[in-house]
């Protein structure tokens, strides 16, 4: 081919190429019918198609399976949770669910956590969770025999703050844990978990499949004299229920020592308010 | 001596770009500290100094008023251009004390306006798009929250009850219509989810409503800021309402979530709202799809619960990392579907294939 030619040729194919290039349909929004606001075109779907898969299956990262899992992370905190051991849920890897009858709930899990402070990955445990049909519900009843769990050796550190918050001169006391700003000072973190931990008793009580718990703030701790070779405290903890949304005021009475763990003696609070349940307005046919 | 001018064509055409574009130096504001949380006074006055120092692409608007009266703005950020533009919409602060939202829209503003001349895409979506950004919406709540610490943990905005009920406050996100008062909400005024006495009653939903509604056709994405839970939503909050684009919606905020793990590792759960989180009716999100808008997201940040809505400020950078790219990926999708349609891109391509085989000839 001439040079000519040939300079043409690559002109002309580079004016296609920006000719192709920015383009610009006029965009068509998917709703038919833009004016009409709140009028509902979209397909409907009967509840018992969505969400849960054949046999019993539910989807993990959907709400039933995720509120399940939560309630094996304050039964795990309440028996290992410390000043120094904080375990989180990390992964709902698989779930499903058997409906009992009169004898209520009973969830399947496979999950994965993790020891929060320490940062350590504790691997898959498998779990059930019964949440009872009774209309006055007890506890959930929780089964998790998870291995990873004997990795934890938090003794010295445990230790360490058992003797210095025994020996003080002056009790502890702190409030706003953490501050507005998310802030915990250094020497209130232990405290701080110790919270959480002994809040895991409640939450866990007060859990059932409408509910998804954590704590939200220490407004004030009070610490009171050693009694059986246990530390007390009095606590005044703000627990948030994902659900309602509501903030829930709970005081309780903590005695803990490195061989004792954590054990919540008194608790003074309000339940969630029956007010502001979701099912409070009944879903009508849509309309 | 033909060749090195084809040379010179093919490179300046290829580039896309105007061989006179000036490069200017990056401006941003000094002094301001994105790693903080600001009370809205802070906010406000960062927003003019945006506005100040980047006339070219920036103005600011007031569109509503609170019910105590203070303005609800919003940054309208894109290149300026005689046509009508599309548009992108984000709202941060519709839940007073989720403090990590407005420390979002505040990133984001920055980091557009930091990257729009050094970053091809992002150039060219300012070119293409105008972002309305307000920063902080529910502005009463919020400053309610700044309060004492006995007021951190306050949600609704700051109307007072009626109907004889003594309670303050609406839940800014269950007041808009798009069914309505059905569920997940409650109808006592003492309720932190209540949903007001009617749709659209509150005036920080009606700032929202009138503006969205004026400009509809134009909107491609809307997206709603919100904490903890660390989760990327799609419409409906209703059980038994299904978008017709479920898959398309399902792919856009996987895709998401993927670029926001690839910041620092964090997980955040996908789906639609009444699957991955809870029914409740309306919502924002489920208003604005409603209304016409393709693409309506809600984003839930950091964390899982760990330290809920009190997010230590050293995580704020982080946070809003990796959020900046899970939104980043929808509107970059939600932009190329709307000014790369797919004949185009075929078309492209094949255009692109000729090109590459011509070159070859040519050597």
């Amino acid at each position: 081919m001439s040079r000519p030619l040939c300079a043409l040729w690559v002109f002309m194919v580079l004016l296609g190429d920006r000719l192709a290039s920015p383009y610009r349909p006029e965009t068509e929004p998917l709703d038919p019918e833009p004016h009409e606001a709140n009028s509902i075109v979209e397909l409907e779907v009967p509840p018992e198609l969505d969400g849960t898969m054949s046999d019993g299956e539910l989807v993990p990262h959907h709400y039933p399976a995720q509120r399940a899992a939560k309630v094996v992370q304050h039964y795990l905190n309440t028996r290992h949770g410390s000043p120094y051991r904080w375990i989180e849920l990390h992964r709902v890897n698989k779930a499903s669910l058997e409906d009992l009858g009169q004898a209520g709930k009973k969830y399947y899990l496979e999950i994965s956590l993790k020891e929060v402070i320490s940062n350590t990955d504790l691997g898959q445990c498998s779990a059930e969770v019964l949440f009872s049909g009774e209309q006055d519900q007890g506890a959930p009843q929780v089964q998790c025999p998870c291995e990873g769990l004997q990795k934890l050796n938090t003794t010295a550190e445990e230790e360490a703050l058992f003797q210095r918050l025994n020996s003080s001169a002056t009790p502890l006391s702190g409030s706003n844990i953490p501050d507005s700003y998310g802030h915990i000072a250094p020497e209130m973190k232990p405290l701080w978990h110790l919270g959480a931990a002994a809040a895991s008793f409640v939450m866990l009580k007060e859990s059932n499949e409408s509910t998804l718990y954590n704590m939200a703030q220490v407004a004030n701790i009070t610490q009171l004299e050693t009694e059986n070779g246990q530390l007390r405290f009095k606590y005044h903890v703000l627990l948030h229920d994902m659900i309602s949304q509501e903030i829930l005021h709970w005081k309780l009475l903590v005695s803990w020592s490195p061989a004792g763990g954590v054990s919540v003696l008194q608790t003074e609070g309000q339940p969630k308010p029956a007010e502001s349940t979701p099912e409070d307005t009944a879903p009508t046919s849509a309309s | 001596m033909e060749t090195p001018v084809v040379a010179v064509l093919m490179l300046v055409l290829l580039s896309g770009q105007s061989v006179t574009a000036r490069v200017l130096t990056e401006v941003e504001p000094r002094n301001y500290d994105y790693t903080k949380y600001h009370p809205l006074p802070e906010i406000t006055a960062w927003m003019k100094q945006i506005e100040t120092e980047n006339p070219e692409v920036v103005s600011s608007t007031v569109y509503g008023k609170s019910y105590e009266n203070r303005d609800i703005a919003f940054l309208k950020i894109g290149l300026k251009s005689t046509e009508n533009k599309k548009a992108i919409w984000m709202d941060c602060g519709i839940h007073a004390r989720e403090w990590i939202s407005p420390a979002f829209c505040q990133h984001f503003v920055k980091e557009i306006l930091r990257t729009y001349k050094t970053d091809t895409k992002v150039g060219e979506m300012l070119k293409n798009l105008d972002f309305y950004i307000t920063p902080v919406l529910n502005v009463d709540g919020y400053t309610y929250t700044w309060t004492d610490n006995t007021t951190r943990l306050w949600r609704k905005n700051r109307s007072p009850g009626t109907g004889g009920c003594n309670c303050t406050g609406t839940d800014l996100n269950r007041n808009y219509e798009a069914v309505w008062g059905t569920i997940g909400v409650s109808t006592n005024c003492c309720s932190i989810i209540y949903h007001g006495p009617e749709a659209t009653s509150e005036a920080e939903t009606k700032a929202v409503v009138d503006f969205v509604q004026s400009k509809s056709k134009d909107i491609l994405c809307f997206l709603t800021i919100h904490s903890f839970g660390q989760m990327i939503l799609f419409p409906y909050g209703h059980p038994n309402i299904k978008a017709p684009n479920y898959d398309e919606l399902t792919e856009v905020v996987n895709a998401a979530a993927k670029a926001v793990k690839a910041v620092h590792g964090m997980d955040y759960v996908v789906g639609s709202l009444t699957e991955a989180l809870y029914p409740a009716g309306g919502t924002s999100m489920d208003w604005a799809r409603l209304v016409g808008i393709p693409y309506s997201f809600t984003f839930e940040l950091r964390d899982k619960g760990v330290h809920g809505f009190v997010l230590p400020e050293d995580q704020i950078q982080p946070t809003c990392e990796e959020a900046y790219e899970g939104a980043r990926s929808i509107i970059t999708y939600v932009h190329d579907k709307a000014f790369y349609n797919a004949a185009a891109s075929v078309t492209a391509t094949l255009w692109t294939t000729v090109l590459a085989s011509t070159l070859l000839a040519l050597l």
